[in-house]
């Protein structure tokens, strides 16, 4: 809660940076309150749950640790903001006050106890998205993406709001726990309405697998990152996407864990779990840019985490809690790390396809290897974390009885290994074709040393996951 | 305690190593990879032979999956330990013969490898010999793809997609045994993936016989057994003279231990339905290795298919389930790797030299260089295995393990040490001895530094022939521990 308060508020005062055209103090700044926010998050773990609005929002360890996970990606993405706008920007300001709030969204997607603030951070993680996606005000196709991504995204939330209507009309609630209990046990009268509960539930699960980018509704995706700057791209892969699978969980668990609803959901959510991995899979396979492979295999992560609200067990506090939790963090620090590596290039050489990668060992060899670390690390190559991430779920979900899903899973990332490796073989055995790739790619210093981080980060978590994994 | 340093000198080194640059990192390296060797050497004084496990450490890894850092030796591990820390050193001053590109990296990609292998043959716990299992596979990838020949990009992308996958279906059988096991010691977790809990499994039969083939694939595809070894020839190829020497002389010694360590003892029943499968696959492996070896005009290829039939009679020992068989596996395991790393040095000599390794090209090197033909001889005759070389006694007891099992099996097993003689003497008589060609006129003989690189690989050939009991004594009461495992089921 304290995180929300902490970044609304400076995110105000971050906007008043613009007035005094001080754009150099921009990204510290942003980084401080980041930084602030992390901190009285921290202060909020094993507090206990605590309700605020009446309720409304419930701030618990599960909720700390995502908001820490979100923080922390917004936190290590920032450095690859420098530059992103042309000199002389004048919104510059406003982007990083729109960043800052669309955190306050993810927040309150991952501590909600309520419908309705599930909308509403859905809705404020959302519309900053729209304008961020079309900040290249200059790029056609950057405003193709924002006009994509608004229409859709603006569909899809009515529809979500329609289950949540249908949902309040078949339970008069809400509040998750009390959906819980109206599912379970119907309030004399409300029986016959089962049936539009279901309705509403699936169209909820339609609303939030768009904002995952879940299959089959995920036809936004390749063209909106496309088009999206790169940084507000790996914004989205991660961030949206983690804060996302949190509210989809805590849906799940909170308000339909009941057997009558599970009977309903888990077949479509398997339906859309098997369907994903296999667009995701596939789709990146076909790709000759690497932003369109790196969409591509952001659904594909989805289809993974998918797998563990499928291995569900009924509790906030087990094995698919600490799997997606651990995933998002492994799939948000590879993420950032390969899309960041991804813009100093296609800045530098003006291409985002896989040639505009040739020999970029020799030119860069810090970037090739960040590169390469967290292409490991999204292919579940063991020293990564993505390899404990797909590790966690798979046993949960083989624990619970999912062997067949988790095999097709397990096929479906042997197919990704063939797209993961190309960024690797065009940067260390495919020499520079022409002056611009033969050229070094101008990286900061601090980007430098973000990388490094990143890259060392992606390892720790593949040697050391017990630091992580087991904290909920 | 000695096992961890095993483990994390190579691996600290290798970081380290980034403090250097270019040719200023040889030394280092070299220095490191022989520190590695003086611990490995006093692991082996120290070693006590009436004891299993030793050296052991335990930590809690992982602690609410029950997963541990658990690592130790016993005379098996040790054996490949050993083999590990000699050959490593002798790989870097090979290297130290060419100029490559980002040295420091080159050495430091190749002692993080070297953790990796020790992990592997040291790991007492399944998931963390599946780590290291791949630790080993990232630095091979890109010392072979990055240093490697003209179609590098190709043949180690099929590479690591052979091993990667075969491997995946390891870590299934893994998971899937592993949720077999009861609560952790600790009582954290509800299962534990201890290498002692998988021998106490006792799985029914018809599970053991679908999880043994998902266990063996990572195995089948890394040693390689047929018809899993399609990478194999082009891997060794157009990986660089190092690359290739890990990965015939340790590398695939990886999938022969796993066999023993985690295949053979863990799905006992399962292995004794398909052992009759399995001896049949490796001797067709043995057969057509050297078959198509013979017919090679490329010496790097042609020493590749005879690594494959050798490993062949390797795999036949092994899966004889005779002490014959697995004592004779333990020390062709030394045998081949001291024999095929000293081969591919002296192609790599020759290549470096002449520009050219096809056999056809060659000719008439005995009357240039005598002290190369002597060491070449050497180690041919080894690998032949000639008596009094290492390679007589490893390929005796293996045939004697087969034979012990089958006596058909055993004759046609047999007939590797003929095809072996014709291929390789028909390559040594081609290369060294005739008439001189156009590639061979300025040819000069070996310099000192390499020959101080081959002079410790043949003693060894004759140590490992003359007082094999050196190495046979540290790893039977290993091997009779595996065949105890089995024959209790």
């Amino acid at each position: 809660m304290n995180s929300i308060i902490v970044l609304s508020v400076l995110g105000l005062a971050n906007l008043f940076l613009g007035f005094l055209r001080s754009n150099r103090l921009l990204l510290p700044v942003a980084m401080l309150i980041l930084l602030v926010a992390l901190g009285v998050n921290y202060l909020d773990w094993n507090t206990g749950p605590l309700s605020f609005f009446s309720g409304m929002l419930v701030v618990d360890n599960f909720s700390v640790a995502f908001t820490g996970i979100v923080v922390v990606t917004a936190l290590l993405l920032l450095p690859f903001s420098q530059k992103y706008v042309r000199d002389g920007e004048p919104n510059l300001a406003e982007y990083y006050s729109l960043l800052l709030f669309s955190l306050v969204g993810a927040i309150m997607l991952v501590s909600y106890n309520h419908l309705l603030m599930l909308f509403l951070g859905i809705e404020i993680l959302s519309v900053a998205m729209y304008v961020l996606a079309g900040s290249d005000k200059r790029n056609l196709r950057s405003n193709e993406a924002a006009l994509k991504y608004f229409l859709m995204g603006s569909f899809f939330t009515g529809v979500l709001l329609f289950g949540v209507a249908l949902i309040y009309g078949a339970t008069g609630t809400f509040e998750l726990s009390q959906i819980s209990a109206a599912v379970q046990n119907p309030a004399p009268g409300f029986e016959s309405l089962t049936p539009m509960l279901y309705i509403g539930m699936l169209i909820m699960l339609v609303g939030i697998g768009f904002k995952v980018s879940a299959a089959p509704f995920h036809f936004w995706t390749p063209d909106v990152y496309e088009g999206t700057p790169t940084f507000f791209a790996a914004f989205m892969s991660t961030v949206v996407k983690t804060a996302g699978f949190a509210a989809f969980l805590k849906l799940l668990v909170q308000a339909f864990p009941a057997a009558n609803a599970q009977g309903v959901w888990l077949p479509t959510l398997t339906a859309m779990c098997v369907l994903t991995l296999l667009i995701g899979n596939v789709g990146a396979v076909t790709q000759t840019s690497v932003k369109r492979m790196l969409a591509y295999s952001s659904i594909s992560h989805a289809g993974y985490l998918l797998i563990a609200l499928v291995a569900f067990n009924g509790q906030l506090y087990g094995a698919s809690a600490n799997g997606i939790m651990f995933y998002s963090l492994a799939y948000s620090v590879a993420t950032v790390s390969a899309f960041g590596v991804l813009k100093l290039v296609a800045d530098a050489r003006m291409r985002e396809d896989y040639d505009g990668l040739n020999g970029l060992a020799k030119t860069n060899p810090l970037l090739a290897f960040a590169l390469t670390v967290s292409m490991l690390s999204l292919a579940g190559i063991p020293l990564t974390g993505g390899f404990f991430g797909k590790f966690f779920i798979f046993s949960a979900a083989v624990e619970n009885g999912y062997i067949g899903l988790v095999v097709f899973a397990v096929v479906m990332s042997m197919v990704s290994i063939y797209y993961y490796l190309r960024p690797i073989i065009a940067m260390y055995m495919r020499p520079a074709e022409d002056e611009t790739t033969a050229t070094p790619v101008p990286v900061g210093p601090f980007q430098s040393a973000t990388l490094l981080l990143l890259a060392l980060l992606t390892v720790v978590l593949g040697v050391l996951p017990g630091l992580v994994a087991g904290m909920l | 305690m000695l096992t961890v340093l095993l483990l994390l000198w190579p691996v600290a080194a290798a970081l380290l190593l980034h403090f250097f640059k270019g040719r200023a990192a040889r030394v280092p390296a070299l220095g490191a990879a022989l520190v590695e060797l003086a611990l490995a050497a006093y692991a082996a004084f120290t070693f006590n032979t009436n004891n299993a496990g030793q050296f052991a450490y335990d930590l809690n890894w992982i602690p609410s999956a029950g997963i541990r850092f658990a690592v130790g030796m016993d005379g098996l591990s040790l054996l490949l330990v050993l083999l590990t820390a000699v050959l490593v050193p002798i790989i870097l001053l090979s290297a130290f013969r060419r100029n490559f590109e980002n040295e420091s990296v080159f050495y430091a990609l190749v002692l993080f490898m070297q953790t990796g292998l020790i992990g592997v043959f040291t790991a007492q716990d399944a998931f963390l010999f599946y780590f290291m299992w791949e630790v080993a596979l990232i630095p091979i990838y890109f010392l072979a793809g990055v240093w490697g020949g003209v179609t590098r990009a190709r043949v180690t992308f099929k590479f690591f997609l052979y091993t990667i996958i075969g491997s995946l279906f390891m870590l299934a059988g893994f998971v899937y045994l592993y949720f077999q096991t009861g609560p952790s010691a600790d009582g954290l977790s509800a299962h534990n993936s201890a290498l002692t809990s998988f021998y106490n499994l006792n799985l029914p039969v018809d599970t053991q016989l679908w999880v043994f083939w998902l266990i063996f694939a990572a195995f089948a595809v890394k040693m390689p057994i047929f018809p899993f070894h399609t990478w194999q020839p082009d891997t060794y190829t157009e990986a660089p003279a190092p690359a290739t020497m890990l990965l015939s002389g340790i590398m695939l010694k990886m999938g022969i231990y796993g066999c023993m360590r985690w295949l053979i003892p863990v799905v006992p029943l399962g292995t004794d339905y398909w052992q009759n499968l399995v001896l049949i696959l490796a001797i067709i492996g043995i057969i057509y290795g050297a078959i198509i070896a013979i017919r090679q005009q490329d010496v790097k290829r042609l020493i590749a298919y005879s690594s494959l039939s050798h490993v062949g009679l390797m795999i036949a020992g092994v899966f004889s389930l005779t002490q014959m068989g697995m004592q004779g596996a333990a020390i062709q395991m030394l045998a081949h790797g001291v024999n095929v790393v000293g081969m591919f040095f002296i192609a790599d000599a020759i290549e470096r030299r002449t520009g050219t390794r096809n056999i056809a090209d060659l000719g008439g090197l005995t009357r240039k260089a005598p002290v190369l033909t002597v060491c070449f001889l050497v180690l041919l005759l080894g690998t032949v295995a000639l008596p009094l070389t290492n390679g007589f006694v490893g390929e005796f007891l293996l045939l004697a393990g087969v034979y012990q099992f089958n006596a058909w099996m055993g004759a046609v097993a047999g007939v590797t040490i003929i095809l072996g003689a014709v291929y390789l003497l028909r390559m040594f008589q081609r290369v060294m001895l005739g008439p001189d060609s156009s590639f061979t006129e300025s040819f000069t003989d070996l310099t000192g530094a390499e020959l101080a690189l081959l002079v410790p690989l043949i003693v060894l050939v004759f140590w490992i022939g003359l007082f094999p009991n050196t190495f046979l004594h540290l790893s039977e009461g290993s091997v009779l521990g595996i065949l105890n495992e089995v024959v209790n089921r």
